[in-house]
């Protein structure tokens, strides 16, 4: 601080509490409506102090589902996105780390056109190509199965470049030193750069395993078997109509489940996160 | 930028880049072409028969008032959510940096959201907003505010405005923070010898040096609200009320996946491919030469 200002202390601190409070309100309603039974969240107010149904609308929606909506399992939502949120970033960080690699330690014809084909698909987003990528995955068998679920997400332009720019900041001595010593490329990469890559990959991990488990568009059109929904998914299939026909406790209760775990990890894993947030986007 | 020290192999590098590729291929460019195909075809409702009909599909689109309508909404949608979004990220940033104490408590209350799916959020905000029993309906109607955003479409509309920034302030946040944290801190205290408050401060120095940030949050923005707040609408307004918060990647899913115009969704496809080509290349553009101040 260059100079004390009481009054603008004051300030500063009165808009941040009144942000953090309007962006922390909507959580804080969804635990209470979690908690509460239907009777209550349809009074009108709602209460605004947590209710003791805590249990049972969990147990509910984990086993049962909603009553009136889809009837699937909140537990085995959870494993679908679990599966999803590590196979997302697990595949994407094995494909883009070896042909960055490739791109980056080797001179070969047409090395040039391969990065640009990888960079284009950044201009290629699922939300602009929806009708025949799902015909590509229904010809190919795909719809309704992990590998549909996940392998059309794990191409990335972003983290090819992002290990592209580690691997330049890599001492050309590293490289030198490995030929020297005998050490051929591929004994190159285990042994020098991956160790190397760990907080890279890290940082990644963090940001794609919330980009996995958030996905939405893409699981709505390739799951209409109801066994492979993930929780995302599942809170839409349980509102079926207008305001007073929706379970909302227990929508509520699988909202708080759907976010736990990538908020989970967001705030345990805050530098990771932050990290990769900022570079991945460079 | 080249590495002076390279391997050699002849077979190498194409079976390293071979993984990447072959998803590239199969999951990106053979769609692509495919919307490019389908986009000057006409096909019946069970996709046997097609004919090729040149560009009435995209002549038809530029007569549809629908389309022309979805434009219009998506450019106010998307203007709201990316200068509401900068305009309160930038403001709570400032904030955040000036604070020495609790600022680790703001700062992880802040992030949050970011972790919360579009479509989760959407159905935060749509249940506290509910015309019934929503919360933050019953205080609207206390202060005299007839509020339903399920039959009116300027409600539905601030609706998913709201739920969108709301989701993306957090990103803009950290790096509006990550931004200001650069800024040396001997050019602040200079300025504040030579006498300039903390607002003279911040408008001739904070804030010019922030523009590069803010015009990169800019395209993050306007891209995020084009595609990314699909999960947002279709958990809450789905389009509705009469197409009131249709934007662009809406009607393209609308009028493929539910209304099985395969010609028609192509060709919405192939103009938002050349939307988000424009929107690359001006982000790219400007990060080449990042800082010119």
């Amino acid at each position: 601080m260059v100079e004390k200002r009481p009054l603008l202390d004051f300030i500063t601190h009165a808009v941040l509490i009144v942000g953090a409070l309007v962006i922390a309100f909507p959580l804080y309603v969804t635990f209470v409506a979690s908690t509460l039974s239907l009777e209550e969240i349809m009074t009108v107010p709602m209460p605004l102090l947590p209710g003791g149904h805590f249990i049972e609308n969990y147990s509910q929606v984990l086993l049962g589902g909603s009553t009136t909506g889809s009837k699937a399992a909140v537990l085995d939502m959870l494993i679908n996105s679990t599966v999803m949120a590590l196979a997302v970033p697990l595949g994407k960080t094995t494909i883009s780390i070896l042909s960055s690699f490739a791109i980056v330690y080797f001179r070969f014809p047409l090395r040039n056109f391969f990065f640009w084909m990888i960079f284009v698909t950044l201009m290629l987003p699922v939300e602009v190509r929806i009708i025949p990528t799902f015909k590509v995955m229904a010809d190919l068998g795909l719809l309704n199965t992990y590998a549909g679920l996940t392998l059309p997400l794990i191409a990335s332009a972003t983290a090819t470049f992002l290990f592209r720019q580690f691997f330049m900041t890599i001492p050309d001595e590293l490289a030198e030193a490995a030929r020297i010593d005998g050490a051929g490329p591929m004994r190159f990469f285990w042994d020098v750069v991956l160790p190397l890559s760990k907080t890279t990959m890290a940082a990644l991990f963090v940001i794609q395993f919330i980009y996995g488990w958030n996905q939405y568009l893409w699981p709505l059109l390739i799951t209409s078997d109801e066994s492979m929904y993930t929780v995302v998914i599942g809170i839409k299939r349980m509102i079926v109509g207008g305001d007073s026909a929706n379970e909302w406790n227990l929508i509520m209760a699988t909202a708080m489940l759907a976010m736990l775990p990538p908020a989970a990890v967001v705030l345990l894993m805050q530098k990771w996160f932050v990290k990769g947030l900022v570079e991945t986007e460079k | 930028m080249e590495k002076r020290v390279v391997f050699r192999s002849a077979w190498l590098p194409y079976l390293l880049l071979a993984p990447q590729l072959a998803i590239t291929i199969v999951f990106f460019f053979w769609p692509a072409g495919q919307a490019v195909w389908y986009s000057f075809q006409l096909q019946d409702a069970f996709g046997l028969h097609s004919e090729f009909v040149g560009f009435d599909n995209f002549t038809a689109l530029f007569k549809d008032p629908h389309y022309l309508e979805s434009f219009k909404t998506t450019a106010v949608f998307s203007v709201s959510v990316a200068g509401l979004g900068i305009a309160i990220s930038l403001l709570l940033a400032t904030m955040a940096d000036r604070v020495v104490r609790g600022a680790l408590a703001y700062k992880t209350v802040l992030i949050w959201p970011y972790a919360v799916a579009a479509a989760v959020a959407g159905v935060l905000w749509a249940f506290m907003f509910a015309p019934s029993i929503g919360i933050v309906t019953y205080v609207l109607k206390g202060l005299g505010v007839d509020w339903n955003w399920i039959i009116k479409g300027d409600q539905a509309m601030l609706l998913i405005i709201i739920a969108s920034v709301w989701k993306q302030i957090s990103y803009n946040f950290l790096f509006f923070l990550a931004g200001l944290q650069s800024i040396p801190k001997s050019l602040i205290e200079a300025a504040a010898i030579d006498g300039a408050g903390p607002a003279r401060r911040f408008w001739t120095i904070v804030l010019p040096l922030l523009s590069p940030t803010a015009f990169f949050l800019l395209v993050v923005n306007i891209v995020y609200a084009f595609f990314e707040t699909f999960g947002v609408i279709d958990a809450t307004t789905q389009g509705g009320p009469a197409q009131a918060t249709q934007i662009l990647v809406y009607k393209v899913y609308h009028d493929g996946v539910k209304s099985a115009d395969i010609g028609g969704s192509s060709a919405q496809s192939v103009i938002l491919m050349i939307i988000v080509i424009a929107l690359t290349v001006v982000q790219f553009r400007f990060i080449e030469r990042k800082v010119q101040y």
